[in-house]
């Protein structure tokens, strides 16, 4: 069936109006732009060990500042920041006793972070990532292998880090014996983010 | 009560003991369950601190350890016939023994299982001696957990009233009756073999 043309440039008109509605609206709703992290798909986990024993542990809340254009990963920029009071362990008695001065301190220090300094592509999924972490006013640079993967919008960036405790002054005092706790905590993390150009 | 005393050898004559493998694994795992049993005890209540936590991983070291070996002793004693009991034992002391060993018997096993349940449903893997992790045959579940704690201090608490009856009777044994039933199990020269290599 043949459509007049007027009422098929009318369609088109209409068409058009909508798709700028729809991308003001998007606008609008986020008039930050730029990646925005999915909480519900995204997780900062821990390893840590007691006396050869591997103890899960992982943070609830955090968020992360993300700049990455895959054209350009090397002006790209990430900052994760966690929210200590958040942290999961597997007893109540561990609970109650990583948040005290000794542990996390978290009172005083309720945010650890990570900031960038230096993005180094290997290839298009993964990259070397140079940054500070800081936990308990301490602060410590790594560097952090990341892989990163894109599955529709979504763009996840993993990885794993060995952090020292004993950098950041957590377990001090009596729990400073690494015999018992052990220096090395493995960070696993997986960051699901949206609106990263694809790779 | 004098007339129906039937020593088990005649004067002079050896007792026949208990092969020296056998020895050793009695008192090696009477040590080791009375050391379990009283840090298990103290331990219990402790505050949460690097004691806590040491004692909390020697007793489920040591715990595994006597499940092993009193593997390997359940292994000997289905292979090696112990000596014989004195033929002055009562029909009822005989069965009242018989059932006693059976039950100890049945609770080095028991015990360190529930144990090592208890470990693994409160989010504790066992890694024995701090090297090597043991397979967790129960699900992290809270409940759980507190329900093994209960089965494991029950089964150790009626482990404990079994070893007071069995060192009761080898007191009555060796100081009322004054017969040699004791003397098998006894960790001493073995007057056949020894006399000889002394002489």
């Amino acid at each position: 069936m043949k459509i007049p043309m007027a009422r098929s440039a009318k369609a088109l008109a209409i068409g058009a109006a909508a798709a700028c509605t729809v991308v003001i609206a998007v606008r609008a709703a986020a008039p930050a732009a730029g990646p925005a992290l999915v909480p519900a798909q995204s997780e900062i986990a821990f390893v840590s060990h007691q006396m050869g024993v591997p103890i899960d542990g992982a943070f609830r809340r955090f968020d992360a500042q993300v700049q990455f254009d895959p054209k350009a990963p090397q002006k790209g920029r990430f900052l994760i920041d966690v929210d200590v009071t958040s942290v999961s362990l597997p007893t109540s008695d561990a609970m109650e006793e990583v948040v005290k001065p000794a542990w996390f301190n978290s009172a005083n220090f309720p945010h650890a972070q990570f900031v960038s300094t230096a993005i180094k592509p290997i290839d298009r999924n993964h990259y070397e990532i140079a940054g500070r972490v800081t936990i308990k006013g301490l602060s410590q640079d790594v560097v952090v292998p990341v892989a990163i993967t894109q599955t529709g919008n979504v763009t996840v960036a993993a990885g794993e880090v060995v952090l020292h405790r004993l950098a950041f002054a957590i377990g001090d005092g009596e729990w400073k014996d690494t015999s018992v706790v052990a220096d090395n905590v493995e960070v696993k993390f997986h960051l699901a983010l949206t609106g990263i150009a694809p790779l | 009560m004098a007339e129906t005393f039937k020593p088990l050898a005649s004067p002079g004559e050896p007792v026949k003991r208990y092969t020296d493998v056998a020895i050793a694994l009695h008192w090696i795992l009477a040590l080791s369950l009375l050391g379990a049993f009283c840090v298990g005890l103290y331990m219990a209540d402790l505050k949460l601190s690097p004691t806590r936590v040491r004692l909390f991983n020697w007793h489920k070291w040591a715990g595994i350890s006597i499940f092993a070996l009193s593997a390997l002793r359940l292994a000997w004693r289905l292979t090696h016939r112990p000596p014989a009991e004195p033929a002055s034992l009562a029909r009822w002391q005989k069965r009242a023994s018989s059932i006693v060993h059976l039950l100890l018997y049945l609770l080095f096993f028991l015990i360190p299982l529930a144990g090592w349940a208890y470990s693994s449903a409160a989010g504790f893997p066992v890694v024995w001696f701090g090297i090597i992790p043991l397979p967790d045959f129960v699900p992290v579940n809270k409940e759980l957990a507190a329900n093994l704690a209960d089965v494991h201090a029950a089964l150790a608490f009626t482990l404990a009233g079994l070893v007071t009856l069995h060192v009761a009777g080898a007191l009555q044994h060796r100081f009322i009756l004054k017969d040699t039933i004791v003397q098998r199990m006894l960790p001493g020269r073995r007057p056949g073999v020894d006399s000889k290599r002394h002489a």
